[in-house]
This record gives structure tokens, sequence and C-alpha cells, in this order.
């Protein structure tokens, strides 16, 4: 079964462990746990598996194939497929739920619940990544987007409840949105180009309708919009930064490293998917706002003095990158951008895990607050400094591979019709902006771990402890491995792209 | 064989009429609150009265009138009971059932 | 799969060795991270580096003996990343100027790493110095031996991190975490430069980073000079980051927070000087850029000049050092910039030498007194007799003294500045020559100082001479630094001169006697001067400082250059990010908690609506509905219709 529907095993496997968590007697925390790392090691080696047999055989396009019929009315089938972008980001997903349920091992308070959730949680980012049909794609993406309310007002620090209200309604006015812009897609496609000649909700079928384009034009630009607030477009940012600060751990390594890049996601699956010519229309705009936020996130970024806040605006900073690449609309510029959202998956992950960490032994995310803790945490300040160097984008870190890629693509945007070169202005403001990065990433270094160390207030913090090691290792080797050889997760990436792009 | 006496429909729905505006009138007016659910009790009966009343004379081939009556009269059971107990409860927590005096969710 | 069959391919090639020159220090990066980075085991780090080191050496002196005879490049790539169908590459490219390059890395990294075994034993850490010091021989390697520039690039970072790293390697003293951070942070701002060239040259029709393919192009006339010039600015900015050249000069002297033999290495051998190596690897592109080329001379002297009246000021034995190695990157800089490509990469090699002899001297005197003060120093000169000839002879070679290697190097210099085109030539070669003078002087001033004359600290009357471990290296060094000029005539092993061996295509450069005699007695009046203020005491320093307390206030603090940058760094850029973020808190934010509480305000409003009364909802209802059906009604049938009596 499992191998035959590796994408419905895939999807479905967290969610069948929260049903069974939810069974389990409330003092049996090691066995919640053990359930949760179970469903989240079977996803993540099943999606590794997956991406090793599509590279294997030389495959391009959608493959494994899953597609039941659901509803006949309004033709809607359970259909899930996976091309090389999916398989990168499913693999994204496996790595940060299987480090985050590690990252969470010490939570206490209604473990079981927070395990359900956050299964439930990646059950729908799983399914927006595998989804091919429009319905289940929304679903799928109401799923991952509701539970994270839940995961901050419960188990967050600080002013939760303010954040976990702000980010689900910030959310939510998106999928609002978003909503308007896939039902637009649905009927306006002409029926009598579709197969079977009735109107459906299937991706594929969709993406080959050809609508007209001042269609294409409204329609991109609400999907941009609906989007883009989970992609942190400024100014539409604001709630990333207080949910990410407020959420648990875990809960924020899976936002930041994997909800984020729905947005990007579906503003290239069903944007440029669908829309090619609508999304030409508006590049100018996305590469504008790019831009705007990869130096304005780190210009912010540098200004806090919460440890937890300079790395959730270091995320609306490399969304910018993200964003930046699939405004360059070329093969080289989208590589670069799914790269950039493998990476600062990973990378902020790896962030926010150590966060958690520094902060349950040092009691405190304040940075002046702190000094010298390399020498009591040397694997945690190794680890941060893996991370640090692959946030500004060190060569011989996957940042950089994804970097390089953006900038290289961003140089060879098609800017149309426009006399100025806009999108090399836009490739070296980007530049320029990256050394702020470095910047606030060193000041966070010195800080916290150079210099005094002050033996009376942290005489008993020390290193990460046993399953804790577990996330640390896993992220900071991939960030190295895939930046000393990307060549693997390019390749996936680029048998996607010939639809994707415009 | 005669012709059986044929009652006009008409008739039939001046009943209906008047109840439910009795029953209306009884929400809308009354202050104890068990006369406002009796009130409700005519109006669902006028209702009952209708669907029986156009089954009849609508020359309906299937059951529909009936299923509807009966399930209506279901329901009627149901929320008295329920509402009995909401007012029961009420009247412990309140003192009284006058409808006036209690305005918890008053904005 | 096609990667593999690549590197395959690559593998099966003749010139494979080439990436061994790499790649066996980042093994033994490997080896070392992965077993010998606490105590018992980390002493054998060395023992790991070490070899590595040699057998880079040998593979080196094999290439650059081959490269010499031959005359060709030896060169291997395969690619690193397909995106689209562009095809980004890894490879080698050994040409004269690589190969000479790659034996000064190997030789001073071995040296280095030898002498370290002494200065760094018993230190906490000692392992991660030796994983960090492979990791840089490694990446450092990777740069000179690159073939394309985006590998450099990545190189280039490589050494950066590298260099960050051991300048905080003491990361508990704020001083050196803050060095390290600056270093870091400054030479990316150059760096950018590089980044933009990289993207500029890639939205080009011609695009390739390949070095030699776009040496072919510009000498093919392919490349516009409009389009060389940008890129060539843009490169150069690189180059000023990392060669520490004037006005991002200001990290490099707090480098110095770094173990020793670290500077010797990173800060004087080999990373400062992969700026020039940029250059020169790039020169075809500069050489159609004549804008260019004016602005790395005028830079490059600037910063010679600048740099040397620094170093006369300064009293921490390594900044002064420290000082002496911007001033000589700037007349390697000038060099190349006037033209004399050849007399640019000479220098290179021979400041290689006798730079990275003179900071392990130094380091010398430190480990035996633990302070970096001269004035805390003098009479050491008796005490450790092989650390103040070997430091003798260093000050030679750099104030340029015939025979000994400066001379030669900084004679040509002086000689392309004499000869050359550039509008402005005799600028160039007076700030060349005064500088010599300069240099000389404050070489001297620290020679005498240290070594010469009384011990002005309890540690210094109480000195012993270091170990062999770290006295053979000064030997092996010194030895070089004095014959070294010798390779202008025959570099061994090629039957060239080092002019034939590195400048395929470049001309030959002409002598100056004159100029060779100018220099001569600028260094020796510097050296004359030394002796007279601080051997002989004829003048008095003090009085000078007296009579002139604004030129003394201004050279001891370097110009205020720091203070300047750090009043940019904290009074515009950090309070610029405390405003955004404030901007971000109250205007962004502000604005959605705006929309939040005009949607509160609201529904305070409506809520007025909401009496409470069951009966009040019940007649709003009802009256709605009979209102619903009134207008169903009117529309449907006027109401005079429905209540009309039919005929």
């Amino acid at each position: 079964m499992a191998l035959a529907h590796p994408l419905t095993t895939i999807v479905l496997a967290p969610l069948m462990a929260a049903v069974l968590i939810m069974l389990l007697p409330r003092r049996a925390l090691l066995a919640v746990r053990v359930t949760a790392a179970l469903a989240a090691g079977v996803d993540l080696v099943l999606s590794a598996l997956l991406c090793w047999v599509y590279l294997r055989h030389d495959l391009r396009g959608l493959h494994f194939e899953d597609k039941f019929a659901w509803s006949p009315v309004g033709n809607i089938s359970f259909h899930l497929a996976a091309d090389g972008i999916s398989l990168v980001l499913v693999l994204l997903t496996g790595l940060v739920i299987f480090c985050g349920v590690f990252a969470s091992w010490t939570v206490t308070y209604r473990t079981k619940e927070f395990y359900c959730l956050l299964l439930l949680l990646v059950t729908g980012v799983f399914g927006v990544f595998v989804a091919q049909d429009l319905f289940f794609f929304f679903l799928f993406y109401e799923i991952a987007v509701l539970p994270m309310y839940l995961l901050i007002g419960i188990w967050g620090t600080g002013p939760k409840e303010y954040s976990a209200m702000k980010l689900t309604l910030f959310l939510l006015v998106g999928s609002a949105f978003m909503l308007v812009g896939l039902l637009g897609i649905y009927f306006a496609a002409d029926p009598s180009t579709l197969p079977g000649g009735q109107r459906t909700f299937d991706l594929v079928a969709l993406s080959a309708a050809g609508y007209p384009v001042r269609f294409q034009v409204i329609a991109f630009f609400l999907l941009y919009v609906g989007f883009g607030v989970l992609a942190g477009i400024w100014p539409l940012h604001t709630w990333s930064p207080d949910g990410h600060a407020s959420a648990p751990t875990a809960v924020s390594m899976l936002h930041a490293g994997v909800l984020m890049k729905l947005g990007a996601y579906g503003v290239l699956r069903v944007g440029f998917g669908c829309l090619p010519e609508g999304a030409m229309a508006w590049v100018w705009l996305m590469g504008g706002i790019a831009v705007i936020n990869i130096a304005y996130g780190a210009y912010v970024a540098m200004g806090q003095t919460d440890l937890k806040y300079v790395i959730a605006y270091s995320s609306v900073s490399h969304m910018g990158v993200v964003m930046l690449g699939l405004a360059a609309a070329n093969e080289v510029g989208i590589n670069g951008a799914v790269m950039q959202m493998f990476s600062h998956g990973i990378m902020t992950g790896l962030f926010f895990a150590l966060v958690g960490l520094v902060y349950e032994k040092a009691h405190t995310r304040e940075i002046n607050a702190m000094g010298g803790f390399a020498r009591r945490m040397p694997g945690i300040a190794l680890a941060f400094t893996i991370g640090g160097l692959a946030s500004f984008g060190l060569p011989g870190t996957s940042g950089f591979v994804a970097e390089l890629l953006v900038f290289l693509g961003t140089v060879k945007a098609h800017a149309g019709v426009y006399a100025i070169p806009l999108f090399v202005i836009y490739a070296i403001a980007a530049v320029l902006a990256i050394v702020i990065t470095a910047t606030y990433v060193l000041r966070l270094l010195q800080k916290i771990f150079h210099g005094p160390f002050d033996e009376a207030r942290y005489g008993d913090i020390g290193d990460a402890r046993t399953t804790e090691w577990v996330t640390l290792v896993v992220l900071a080797t991939l960030l190295l491995a895939v930046g000393f050889y990307p060549a693997p997760l390019t390749d996936l990436i680029g048998t996607a792209l010939g639809p994707l792009v415009p | 064989m005669n012709e059986p006496m044929v009652i006009p429909i008409q008739a039939y729905l001046i009943v209906s009429t008047l109840l439910f505006a009795i029953g209306l009138m009884a929400v809308l007016t009354r202050r104890n609150a068990i006369a406002v659910l009796m009130g409700i009790e005519l109006m669902l009966n006028a209702a009952n009265i209708n669907f029986v009343v156009f089954w009849r004379y609508g020359g309906g081939q299937g059951m529909e009138g009936l299923v509807f009556a009966i399930t209506v009269i279901a329901l009627a059971a149901a929320e008295a009971a329920i509402a009995l107990a909401i007012i029961l409860n009420v009247y412990r927590r309140f003192k009284t059932v006058n409808v006036d005096q209690i305005n918890l969710m008053r904005g | 799969m096609t990667g593999r069959m690549v590197l395959l391919q690559a593998l099966l090639t003749e010139h494979y060795d080439l990436f061994l020159i790499p790649g066996l220090p980042f093994l033994a990066a490997l080896v070392i991270a992965g077993f010998c980075l606490r105590p018992p085991r980390e002493r054998l780090a060395p023992a790991l580096l070490i070899p590595a080191l040699t057998g880079s050496l040998i593979l080196s002196v094999r290439a650059l003996a081959e490269v010499g005879r031959e005359g060709v490049p030896l060169t291997v790539s395969y690619a690193w990343l397909w995106v689209g169908s562009a095809r980004l590459d890894i490879g080698c490219l050994a040409d004269g100027l690589s190969c000479v390059m790659l034996v000064v890395v190997c030789t001073v990294s071995l040296l280095v790493q030898i002498y370290s075994i002494g200065y760094m034993k018993g230190e906490i850490g000692y392992g991660r110095y030796f994983a960090f010091m492979s990791i840089f021989s490694g990446s450092m390697l990777g740069l000179v031996i690159s073939d394309n520039l985006l590998q450099t690039y990545i190189f280039w970072e490589l050494v950066g991190i590298c260099s960050y790293l051991l300048i905080g390697f003491w990361y508990r003293r704020p001083s050196a975490a803050a060095a390290a951070k600056k270093a870091f942070v400054v030479t990316r701002f150059g760096d950018l430069g590089f980044m933009v060239a990289i993207i500029l040259i890639f939205s080009q029709k011609w695009w390739t980073f390949n070095f030699q393919q776009i040496a072919g192009m510009a000498h093919g006339g392919n490349i516009a000079a409009a389009a060389a010039t940008p890129l060539a600015l843009l490169l150069f900015c690189a180059a000023v980051g990392k060669s520490a050249q004037f006005p991002l000069h200001i990290w490099l002297p707090d480098a110095m927070e770094g173990p020793t033999p670290v500077s010797a290495l990173i800060h004087a051998a080999t990373m400062v000087a992969a700026g020039v190596y940029l250059v020169a690897r790039c020169y075809a592109l500069f050489a159609i850029a004549p804008v260019a080329l004016f602005v790395v001379a005028l830079i490059g002297a600037i910063t010679l000049f600048l740099a040397a009246t620094m170093g006369v000021a300064e009293n921490d034995i390594k900044r002064v050092l420290a000082y002496s190695t911007i001033s000589q990157l700037g007349y390697m800089m000038m060099a190349l910039g006037v033209g004399g490509y050849v007399a640019g990469v000479f220098h290179l090699t021979t400041h290689a030498f006798f730079k990275a002899l003179l900071f392990l001297t130094a380091g010398s005197v430190i480990h035996a007194i633990h302070t970096n003060d001269m004035w805390k120093m003098g009479g050491l000169g008796k005490r450790m007799p092989i650390t103040a000839v070997t430091c003798l002879l260093g000050a030679l070679a750099l104030a340029g003294i015939f025979p000994l290697s400066g001379f030669w190097s900084k004679d040509e210099i002086l000689s392309a500045a004499w000869f050359s085109h550039l509008p402005g030539h005799w600028f160039f070669f007076a700030a060349g020559l005064v500088t010599v003078f300069l240099t000389a002087f404050y070489m001297f001033r620290l020679w005498f100082l240290t070594f010469a004359g009384e011990p002005r600290s309890e540690e210094a009357a109480h000195a012993h001479e270091s170990p062999w471990v770290m006295g053979g290296p000064l030997v092996l060094l010194a030895a070089l630094a004095v014959v070294a000029g010798g390779l202008k005539c025959l570099v061994p092993g090629t039957g060239h001169g080092f002019g034939a061996v590195v400048g395929t295509g470049h001309g030959e450069e002409a002598v100056s006697h004159a100029a060779m005699a100018l220099s001569i007695l600028a260094a020796l009046a510097g050296i004359g001067l030394a002796w007279a203020a601080y051997r002989a005491r004829l003048v008095s320093p003090a009085a000078f400082n007296a009579r002139f307390p604004a030129v003394h206030a201004l050279l001891k603090n370097a110009w205020y250059f720091d203070q300047g940058w750090r009043w940019f760094a904290t009074r515009v850029v950090l309070a610029g990010s405390g405003l955004a973020a404030w901007f971000d808190r109250h205007v962004v934010n502000g604005m959605v908690d705006g929309v939040a509480w005009l949607s509160g305000w609201a529904s305070r409003q409506l809520r007025t609506a909401q009496t409470g009364q069951v009966q009040f909802y019940a007649i709003v209802l009802t009256a709605a509905v009979v209102a619903g059906l009134l207008a169903v009604l009117a529309r449907e049938a006027s109401l005079l219709q429905l209540f009309q009596v039919r005929p």
C-alpha cells in the first residue's frame, strides 16, 4: 500500500498518527512522541526515496500519481502527483517535521494535543505540495493554516493570543483573495477546451486551458496578494515576526521553514502555471516588493534586540529572495527561488531550534544580556555559526547556491517593454542588501557566543542533549552538503520548470 | 352516490393563518416564557396544517407533505423538551421566567 | 548522473592531480574536524596538516616546472551545476601566475604551520586552530588555482570566513570578537562589487566566467571598453576590501587580534594578497579599461603613502607590521595600475616571504615576553639572536636594500611608475619614493626599539630564544627573503626568468637605474633617521611631537579613519536600523492594528442593536419577513392587482 500509493501515504501518515495519538492515554508521553516521530520518519524516508527514484530514472513532469474521483458535483477528484519541485518541497517538509518532533521533545503541557495539531498541520502542508486538484489544494492549504492558531495561542510565549489572532486573521484575509482567484480560474476556463467538456478543478487540465489576458492580469494579482500574505510580502508581513516570536519552537520551525513556502509555491504552481501572461504583467511589482522585502527585512532585523525577532525578520528578508527569483520568471531564477525555499526552510528550522535551545537554557532571548556562550555550548555555537553563514549566503552553504541562482536569474530576466533594465537594478539592490544580513548575523554571533561569559548568571547552562542533537546535526549537515554539492537538488527542480516558466 | 361535501381549501388556510397569527401574537407580546413557548407551538401547528392541506389538495403523488408534518411534530416535541429544560434552568438562575428581565445578551 | 560522468571524465584526464593541490588540505581539515578536535588527539592535527601541505607543495612545484618548460597552461574543469542552459564550472587553471602563487602559498603555509606547533602549544582549542588553518590553506589554494570568476568568489569568501574564525580564535576577548566581525563585514562590503560584477557578466551576451575565455575575448576586442570599465572597477572593489586598500584598510590593523602565525599567513602573505592576485588574474579586462587602471594606480598610491605614515606612529609591534602590509599591498596595486604587471606580481611573491618572516619574528618576541608594546621591549638582540638576525634580514628586504629580494621587486615597481604612460605617473613615482623612505624609517624604528638598546621591562630582561620548531621556519624564510630576488633572473625548474613565467603576453618591463639609485638613497636615509632617533638619540621624536601636535595626533589616530567608519557604522547604519525597526513596529504594524481597532470600534457602535430582549429580536425578524414578502409581491405582481376583484 505504502509503496503503491506513496504520495497518499505521505499525506495521510501524519493524519493517522494524529488519530492514533488521540487514542493514546494522556500519561503515555513517550508513546505519543514516538508515534509522532515514527510518522515523521516514515514521511522523511518516503520522500527521500521518491526524490532518489525520480533522479535515478531521469523522470520529468508529474509522477507517482494517485487519483480517486471524489465528487461528481464540480468534478472534484482526490488527485495527488509530484514533479521535481513538489518532491524537493516534500523532502523539506519531511526534514523539518522530523526535526520539529525532536525539537519539541520537551513539551509537557498537553503533549497529546500538541502533537495532534502539529501532525494535522503537516498533513495540510504535504497535501498542498502534492495536490493536483484546486479543491484539495485549497482544502489542504486551510488545514495547514488553521491549527497554527491553537498552537500559538495555547503553547506560545509572550503576547501569544495577540500574535495568534493576528496571524490567523491575516492569513484568512489572504485566503479570501486567493479563493476568489481560484474560483475565477475554475469558472473562467472555457469548458469546451477542457477534457471531458465540463468544468474541472484539475490543476493539470486548468493550466492547459488558456485564459484571456485581461482575466489573467486580474486573477494573478488576486493570487499574488492572497498567497503573498503567507509568503510574507511587504507590507503584509507583520504577522510573521509576532507569530514566529510567540510560537513554540517546533511551530516556528514549521511555520517559517515550511508554511511560508506554501505562499511562494502557490504563486508558482497556480499563478505561473495557469496564468503565465498575467504573471508577466505583474513581475515588475513582484520584483520590486521582493527587493524591499530583502533590504527592509534585513535592516529591521538588525535593529532588533530579541533573538527570536531577529530570526523572524530574517525570514521576511529571505522570502524576498524567493519572490525575487520567481519574479525573474526564467529557469535560472525560479530554480534559485525553489532552492532558496529549501535552503531557507532548513536554515530557519535550524535557527528556531537553536533559539529554542538557547532560550531554554539561558531563560532569556535578550541579545544584549548574553555573551560568551560558545565556551559552554560549543555544539550550539557551531550549528548557529553554520546557520548564520548560510543565512548571508556564504559559499559552501546552500544559501549561496540559492542566492547566486536568484541573482543570476534576475539579471537575465526579460524586462519586456521597460526601457530601463529594471531587473538588473533589482539584482544589484538585492546584492547590496545581503551585506546587511552579514552584519546582523555576525553581530548576533558576537553578542551571544563571543566575549566574556557571565559565570554568576549562566553558571548552569550546557550544550544540547541527546534528542536535541538530532535536529542540529541533520539540519546543519544538510546546509553544508547542499552547499557543496547542489546538483541533485537543482537537477530535480530543473525537471519541473518547463511548464512553469511563463 | 352523493358527492362527498368538499370543503374548500381556503377554509383550511384561513384556520391555519389565524392559528399562526395567534401564535405570533403570543410570541411577540407575552412576557411569560412558557406562554412564548406555547405561541411557538401554535405556529408550528399552523405550518403543519398547511403541509397536510397542500399535500391533500396538491394532488401529490408521494408522501412528502405527511413526512414533513411528522418531522415537524417530532421536532416540536424535541423543541418543547429542550425549551422547557432551558426555561427551568433560567428560572433557577433568575427566579423569574419573565423574558423582559432576561437580557444577559444585551450588547 | 551526468555530473558523475563528467567527474569521472575529469578524473581520467591527465591534470586531475591539480584538484589535489587544494584537496589535500581540505582532506586534512575533514580528518582533523572529525577526530582531532579535543585533547589528547588534537596533538595529531599538525601531523595531518603538514604532510598534506607538503604534498600540495610538491604538486605545485611540479606544475610550475611543467608550465614553465612548456609555456602552456594546464587546465581541467567539470560542471558543478547545470541550470537551464547555463553551465557553472569548477576547474583548475595552472599557468605561470597561478603556479607561482601556489608555490608561495604552500611554502609560507607549510612554514607557518611548523612554527604554529611551537607557538600554539598548550592553547585551548589547539585542534580547532589547525582545523581552521587547514580549511584556510585549502581555500586559498582553491582560490589561486581557480579557472573562473565564480569559483574564485566561492573560495574568496571561504578564505574570508577562515580569516574571521581565526582572528576571533580567542573569542572570549571582546576585542578579538569585534575585530573578527569588523574584518569580515568590511571585506564583505568590498565583496559586493565582486558579486555585482559576476551577475553583470552573466547579464552580457558573451557571458563566461572562465579567465582564459575572458582574456581571449578582451584581447580579441569582443568586450567593449564601456562594459569592461564598470566590471573592472567592481572587481577592484572586492580587491580593495580584501587587500585592505584605502578606504577599506581599517580592518587589517585590528585583525592583529588573532594569533601571530595567523597574521603571518593570512594577513600578510596570502589572503590579503588575493586582491592583488584577482586584479592580476583579470588583467586583460583591466588592460582594456584605462580608467580602471588609473583608479587602481591612484588607490594604490594613496594607500601606500597613508599606511606608511600610520606605521610611523604606532607602538604595537604587530600593528606596525600590519600598516606595513597595507602599504606594500598598495605598492603592488600601484604597480598593476601603472602597467607593471610583472613588477606587481613579483613584489607579491617577495613580500609574501619577507613579511611572513617579519610577522613570525614578531610572534617569536611576543611568545617570549607576552606583550605587543615595543616600548616594553628593547635589548632583545642579545637574548634572542636568531630572531633578531632574521628580523634584521626581513627589515632590510622590506626597506629595499641591495641585494635582498625587496630591493629587486620594489625597484621594478618604481621603474614601472617612472616609465608609465599614465597621466600623472610622476606623482605615483614620487609617492613610491617617499614611502620607501618612510618604510625604512618605521621598520628600523621597530627593529631598534625591539632588539637594540637596553631592556625596558622585566620580561624583556629575562626573555629566552624560541624553540627550534619556531626558529627553523624563521631561518628558512629569512633565506628565502634574501635570495627570492634571484627569481627575477631564473625561476628554478622552468629555465626562464620571473617575468617570462608569469608575464605571458604582457611584454618586457624596463628598469630605470636612476630610480634604483634614488630608492636606495631614500631607504638609507630612512634607516639613518631611525638610527638617529631611536638608537643614537641624536634627534628626539618627542620634541617633534611637541612641536607639531596636530601631525602627531593625526598619525597616532591613523588619520581618524577608524573613528569615521565607526561613526558611520553606529550613528548611521545601526541608528538607522533602530529607526527601521521602529517604523515597522509603529507605522506598518500600526496600520494593521489600526484596521483591527477600526473594526472593534465599528462593532462597539453596532452592539447597541443587540438589546438582549428575545421579543425585540422576534419583532425585527417578523417585520423583516413581512417587508421581504411585500417587496417580493410588489415586484411579481402589483399589490393592487392582487386585491382586484375579478370582473
